[in-house]
């Protein structure tokens, strides 16, 4: 597009002629850089196997790219970060436990599948990480659902099994949950933290609040998707998840436990999958809220927020279709 | 208080400091001015004065054919050269008159008014037609046709447009610091001409002296406020500093007058002023000479058809190579190919850009739907929307994205992570769908 004249060696081009330090590589390296707290929470509570793990996911992640990239004869792209952000939140949607191929076998369909195949990034209808865990989950189901304990212990070799605080709720309810935590307190304690069962990087919810802090004050996230999924996730379990009738349920273990925070915050919020528009985006979260509770109070899954968000993504592309924005000036008859 | 705005923006560098501070200085008169008969929005002028002519200062060169059009004056005195066709800011050949300058300033007879206060609405509108006076923010629409509101539309407010909210330039900040009172008197002109009782003049927050030489200037004339706005781009647009200022929104596809409101320009004002006080036409302008490309960036006073190359060399020519020269300012100004453009009269600065502060726009990514340009867009556009259709062809497609209501700001290229020329791609698709 730029032309140069000869004479002065003058760059011609069309306005602006300025432009801001913002940039996709500085976006996914800082979404990146802010998931480093639950990371270091995983590798704390589930020892080296959170390393592996991860890593196992980024490298797959980073090989598909560039392989597709490659025979496609793309320009290959690692260096936007994005195909390492896809690695670790897949990894970190991982339970501890699983073999080392799942995370190697799911990145590639995590970034060569769902991403690549459908034109590479800004192109792809749902969430890479998130297909790729779906598809770990639906190939090897007893794999993906087998927890091993958190343990302080870094060298935790006799790591047992055991079921996720939202799998307690579902088979035994609320009074087993309390029998394994202790009282109401310190459930919500250990949940904060993420001494629990669950995938690598989503237990600890409050090394997941701290990135999703300093996203939010870098603007890079905003508050609509976040928000309204987390608070009609609150308000439906605690209206229809309690066993002794409506308004009984326990909103808090809900909001705590599980994918949600970790999902609401980095899943739901990726730009390229979700609306683009705030009124969309309110009602995404609003839609992404409703199937999570949906599936956790009445579905055969004790967890839903993957699937809430991957069903959401199917309407991202009729959302933005159908809520514009409000034109300056457009007279309100003529606005839709 | 709260400062005045509008809804979306971006708030760039502002790079003002580089000539904030620098006093309006004449420049010197060009040794030869090669003057356009076509600076303005509207038909060209009809050239009426032959090779071999003498001219002298203030001279009609140019004359109208058309209602939206503006007379064009020489901007020296001396013996026309030449009539040619020259290529103007945006690359377009124009035809120019060339007038080698004699160097004895001869003024054609000007009509001085004193009294110019009491003369009828319709006289000093003559006045200012006759001056050919056009607004000098850039978009050089003329004035006088502005003033001329059809009977349906009647005009009850008066802005003058002090924002200068484009990055790096100072000219109208320096005119409302050096001459007040002149811009004071101008917008009471305008006040006159169009019966209107409230006047209002809008400057951006970061120009604290100007604010205060203006309230100062203003004091005396209880119909005239000035107000403080918020520091945003594009907050100088016509209808974002309406909206801004008394909360009115002109409608999408309308004009300012839809919702009797006339912004002018602090340039314009005290071009109107001189022109009804003093009979004078508008012969020259005040211009930002900026950029770290730049010896001494600053603010000339420089004279229509001055070549800007001699503008340049005034302010201590270049600082090693330059990579961009840009006619106005880095937000929607004109990169230029050739240092022998003229000044005219919608330029409002020119912009040196260095190798430091110069952006490589080549490279640009795929939209990751980010949302930023939604944001930023003042007019509530989905630029992505324009940007990705465009980009594949689909022209049609973009009306449905009322790609007409975009007036190029720029803001959401400039926002873009991806560096994606979406300006570029409206403006393709613009041209495309007129057909
Ligand atoms: S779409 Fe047009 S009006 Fe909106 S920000 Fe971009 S250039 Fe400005
Ligand atoms: S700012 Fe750029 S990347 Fe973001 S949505 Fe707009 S066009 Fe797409």
């Amino acid at each position: 597009m730029a032309v140069t004249n000869r004479d002065q060696e003058l760059v011609v081009t069309v306005s602006p002629h300025v432009r801001s330090d913002e940039s996709t590589a500085k976006i996914m390296w800082t979404v990146t850089l802010s998931l480093l707290p639950a990371f270091a929470m995983s590798v704390y509570y589930f020892g080296p196997r959170a390393v592996y793990v991860t890593a196992l996911s980024i490298l797959g992640c980073l090989f598909s790219e560039w392989l597709v990239q490659k025979m496609a004869g793309r320009e290959i792209t690692l260096s936007d970060g994005s195909a390492f952000l896809t690695g670790l939140l897949l990894g970190m949607n991982m339970p501890s436990s699983v073999p080392f191929y799942i995370p190697l076998v799911s990145a590639f369909v995590a970034v060569a599948i769902t991403k690549q195949l459908f034109g590479g990034l800004g192109y792809n209808i749902f969430n890479p990480a998130l297909i790729g865990r779906a598809f770990a989950l639906i190939t090897w189901p007893r794999a993906m659902t087998t927890w091993f304990t958190p343990t302080a212990a870094f060298v935790a070799m006799d790591a047992k099994t055991t079921a996720t605080p939202l799998g307690i709720l579902k088979e035994e309810g609320m009074h087993k949950l309390l029998e394994v935590f202790g009282d109401k307190m310190t459930l919500y304690y250990q949940l904060l933290i993420g001494h629990r069962a669950g995938s690598l990087g989503e237990t600890s919810v409050i090394a997941i609040l701290i990135g999703a802090a300093f996203l939010l004050y870098k603007r890079y996230i905003s508050l609509h998707i976040p928000l309204s999924f987390l608070a009609t996730v609150a308000v439906l379990t605690w209206v229809f998840g309690g066993k002794e009738g409506l308004f009984t349920g326990d909103p808090i273990v809900h909001l705590l436990s599980g994918g949600l925070m970790l999902g609401a915050f980095y899943m739901a919020t990726d730009y390229v999958t979700c609306p683009s528009v705030k009124t969309g985006q309110i009602i995404f979260g609003i839609g992404c809220g409703a199937l999570t509770a949906l599936i956790r109070l009445k579905a055969g899954y004790p967890e839903g927020v993957m699937f809430a968000i991957l069903l959401m993504n199917c309407f991202t592309p009729l959302i933005d279709r159908n809520l514009k924005t409000k034109v300056f000036g457009a007279r309100k008859e003529a606005a839709k | 208080m709260a400062l005045l705005t509008f809804k979306g923006g971006v708030h760039p560098p502002e790079n003002k400091e580089l000539s904030a501070k620098a006093p309006i200085r004449e420049a010197a008169p060009p040794k030869q001015a090669v003057i356009p008969l076509s600076q303005h929005i509207g038909a060209p002028c009809n050239c009426v004065v032959e090779v071999g002519q003498e001219v002298k200062k203030g001279q009609l060169i140019g004359e109208p054919t058309a209602f939206v059009s503006a007379p064009v004056h020489s901007s020296v005195s001396g013996k026309v050269v030449e009539i040619t066709q020259i290529p103007n800011a945006m690359g377009r050949l124009v035809q120019a008159v060339v007038i080698d300058n004699d160097g004895k300033e001869e003024w054609a007879p000007l009509q001085d008014n004193p009294d110019y206060m009491n003369l009828s609405p319709e006289e000093l509108k003559e006045k200012i037609k006759n001056a050919g006076i056009v607004g000098m923010g850039g978009a050089t629409f003329p004035t006088h046709v502005k003033l001329s509101p059809p009977k349906e539309k009647p005009i009850d407010v008066v802005i003058i447009n002090g924002a200068e909210c484009e990055p790096y330039l100072t000219a109208d900040h320096r005119l409302m610091v050096e001459n007040p009172e002149q811009v004071i008197e101008g917008l009471k002109i305008l006040m006159k001409i169009l019966g209107v009782s409230k006047g209002y003049v809008g400057i951006e927050n970061n120009k604290p002296d100007a604010i205060e030489k203006m309230t100062e200037a203003a004091s005396k004339e209880p119909n005239i406020e000035v107000k403080a706005l918020q520091v945003k781009y594009p907050q100088g647009a016509e209808k974002m500093l309406i909206k801004a200022i008394i909360d009115r929104e002109v409608p999408a596809g309308g004009l300012p007058m839809d919702v009797g409101v006339v912004v002018q320009n602090v340039g314009t004002a005290v071009a109107i002023f001189e022109a009804c006080r003093y009979g004078k036409p508008l012969i020259e302008r005040i211009v930002t000479v900026t950029g770290r490309g730049v010896k001494e960036p600053g603010n000339l006073k420089a004279r229509i058809g001055t070549p800007i190359r001699q503008l340049i060399d005034e302010c201590g020519g270049f600082v090693d190579n330059p990579k961009k020269v840009i006619l106005g300012g880095p937000m929607m100004g004109f990169a230029q190919f050739s240092l022998d453009v003229p000044v005219t009269k919608g330029t409002s600065g020119v912009l040196v850009l260095s190798e430091t502060e110069y952006v490589s726009s080549e490279k640009y990514g795929p939209c990751i739907r980010c949302g930023r340009c939604i944001e930023a867009c003042p007019m509530g556009l989905m630029p992505l929307m324009l940007s990705i259709l465009s980009e594949k062809g689909f022209y049609e497609d973009t009306r449905e994205y009322n790609i007409m209501d975009c007036f190029e700001c720029g803001s959401c290229t400039y926002v873009c992570p991806s560096k994606r020329p979406i300006v570029h791609h409206i403006r393709l698709a613009k041209s495309l769908i007129k057909r």
